[in-house]
């Protein structure tokens, strides 16, 4: 498939399917974009396991950071790729061994042969894209920063238990 | 919608940012008249004030009026992210904010709106930020304007008041060479006749007050974020690349991508020098731009059939209209905005300063007042009054020689116009 667009309706059934998600790169630095992404993302409901050699058997969030999404040893639906650009086919390699669903790739990170291989494989696949990002841009809360989501809708937003900025990907509705 | 079409300019003037309010399935968008929002609880507020979550803390910084406004103007611009302001000359002032140190240069074409040059000359001075001047019309002037401090370029689409066109690709080129992003102020066109973006623009800037809001009742401003500059790659520009001290080390342009400059100009420049846009002037703004379509495409019309009457009227030393035929810039308006060259422009008065006075003071019709871009028709003599205290050769330098008049062809009957036009130059 074309990896320099990807539809509302892609991304959307992606993030709302998913519950787990690993974040290989996971910081420990409060400053650093993977820990404002993390810490969103548990906001929103999802359950993130830091993925770190350098700090692996310590906590990021409450969490426990594994050394390799070997050692995770439980169902992870996406496994998101804070790494260099050349790291992610490695990262694929391992993604598609421990059965995870989907291959996504951070904002600047893309690698066109571990796409190949992990759609071989039957995973979907996401490059050069930040969940925390699309997850705003489609619940509407990216809007409010003046961000250009690219939706239009004259639907009413539907209110989610925990108040409109929580899981109303709407992209099905 | 479907997820993969596009829509059209017509539908994103009016539909854009704007979904029904979700507490309430209103249609318009509310005005959410309030200074403050609540928190969740503790840590809501804590993610809020570290940028970790999105939302609204304070009416100086967001809201959801403003937000409506901000994704509107930046989806109609073709931008990634918008920033609506309380007026074109604060959203100027953050933009350099963003950029500049004390001590940076920008070259800024010669050819601007005199609130503009005024600006940029006095007031940023104090700031220790230099503008140097290059010709609109000679994009090697901007090439040779060029030094180690520069940090960017700044141009108007459309001049004013000179009806130039601007080689916006041209001046591009020369801000893509020296590494540095291109500010395009695109306010007489509106993103309707022209989009910068797809000339190579990086940052474009409005005064919401002209067309966009488009009744003369609302001041605003806006920046708009094209997403297309590289601030990692560059390093010049430390406020976007570098470690944020007044938020715990966080580097903008890491955490949010390609729309990195727009958050930037809002949570430091607006969060601290306080420039925010009142909610009700957002809604009425917002009203203004369901119809910039509409209402372009009549100011143009309406421009192109005065400047045509006015070029043939024997009192008529001139008229630089770039929509007419034999105008120096009338090949490039065809190529940047063939809908229409705008609806404000210049013509000179064979009768001079006295026959300016005379013709502002006979028109019945047209409102003697310093702005431009409302439904009215508007008319303004420089030299009596914005230029007025310039020296006769600066006023020619300035296009605002004693000769001069420039109008805002409004949206009333284009007969009617004219009739005024007639009657005012009948005792000229």
């Amino acid at each position: 498939m074309n990896h320099d667009s990807y539809s509302d309706a892609y991304i959307g059934d992606i993030l709302a399917r998913s519950r787990t998600i690993a974040m290989v790169g996971a910081s420990a630095n409060p400053s650093r974009p993977s820990y404002f992404a993390m810490k969103y993302l548990r906001q929103k409901g999802f359950r993130v396991i830091p993925v770190n050699p350098g700090q692996a058997g310590k906590e990021i969030l409450g969490e426990k950071v594994y050394a390799s999404l070997d050692a995770i040893g439980e169902k992870v639906d996406i496994v998101d790729i804070f790494r260099a650009s050349d790291s992610a086919l490695d990262v694929t390699r391992d993604a598609i061994k421990i059965g995870a669903k989907v291959v996504w790739m951070q904002l600047g990170v893309r690698n066109v042969e571990a796409a190949r291989l992990a759609e071989e494989a039957g995973l979907q696949v996401v490059m050069n894209r930040c969940p925390k990002i699309e997850y705003g841009r489609l619940s509407g809360e990216l809007g409010w920063a003046g961000v250009n989501s690219r939706r239009l809708s004259a639907k009413r937003p539907l209110l989610a238990p925990k108040g409109v900025q929580h899981r109303v990907l709407g992209v099905k509705a | 919608m479907s997820a993969d079409r596009k829509p059209g300019f017509n539908t994103l003037a009016i539909h854009a940012g704007a979904q029904p309010d979700p507490a309430t399935g209103a249609r318009a968008t509310p005005i959410y008249q309030t200074t403050s929002f609540v928190f969740d609880n503790v840590e809501h507020a804590a993610a809020l004030f570290n940028l970790e979550a999105f939302g609204n803390i304070y009416t100086r910084i967001t809201n959801p009026t403003q937000a409506v406004l901000e994704e509107r103007v930046a989806a109609l611009e073709g931008g990634t992210a918008g920033l609506a302001v309380a007026s074109g000359h604060a959203a100027q002032a953050l933009v350099f904010h963003t950029l500049l140190q004390p001590g940076d240069e920008f070259v800024a074409a010669r050819q601007l709106y005199g609130g503009s040059i005024n600006q940029f000359t006095h007031s940023f001075k104090k700031f220790d930020w230099h503008v140097r001047w290059a010709d609109t019309t000679d994009a090697a002037s901007f090439r040779a304007a060029l030094t180690p401090k520069t940090k960017a370029i700044f141009i108007e689409s459309i001049a004013n008041p000179g009806g130039i066109i601007t080689d916006i690709a041209a001046i591009s080129a020369v801000a893509k060479e020296a590494g540095v992003p291109l500010i395009v102020d695109n306010t007489l066109a509106t993103p309707y006749l022209m989009r910068p973006v797809e000339h190579g623009a990086d940052i474009i800037v409005h005064s919401l007050t002209k067309f966009l809001g488009g009744h003369g009742n609302s001041i605003g401003g806006a920046i708009v974020d094209c997403g297309t500059f590289d601030w990692l790659a560059s390093k010049r520009y430390p406020t976007l690349s570098e470690p944020c001290a007044s938020y715990h080390g966080i580097t903008l342009a890491e955490t949010f991508g390609d729309f990195a400059f727009a958050i930037a100009a809002r949570v430091l420049g607006l969060r601290d020098l306080g420039p925010a846009i009142s909610p009700f002037n957002a809604f009425l703004i917002l009203t203004g731009i369901e119809t910039l379509p509409l209402r372009m495409q009549r100011h143009c019309d309406n421009a192109l059939v005065v400047t045509t009457w006015l070029a043939r009227h024997d009192k008529i030393a001139w008229v630089n209209y770039a929509g007419l035929p034999g105008n120096e810039f009338n090949a490039l308006g065809k190529r940047y905005c063939p809908n229409g060259a705008g609806a404000v422009f210049t013509f000179g008065l064979k009768g001079g300063y006295d026959a300016g006075i005379a013709l502002v003071s006979n028109v019945k019709l047209f409102s003697h007042l310093a702005n431009i871009g409302d439904t009215r028709s508007l008319i303004i003599h420089p030299a009596s009054t914005t230029h007025r205290q310039l020296t006769d050769e600066q006023r020619e330098r300035a296009g605002a020689g004693a000769e001069v008049v420039r109008l805002s062809v409004g949206l009333e009957d284009v007969d009617d116009i004219i009739a005024d036009l007639d009657q005012a130059l009948a005792s000229v």
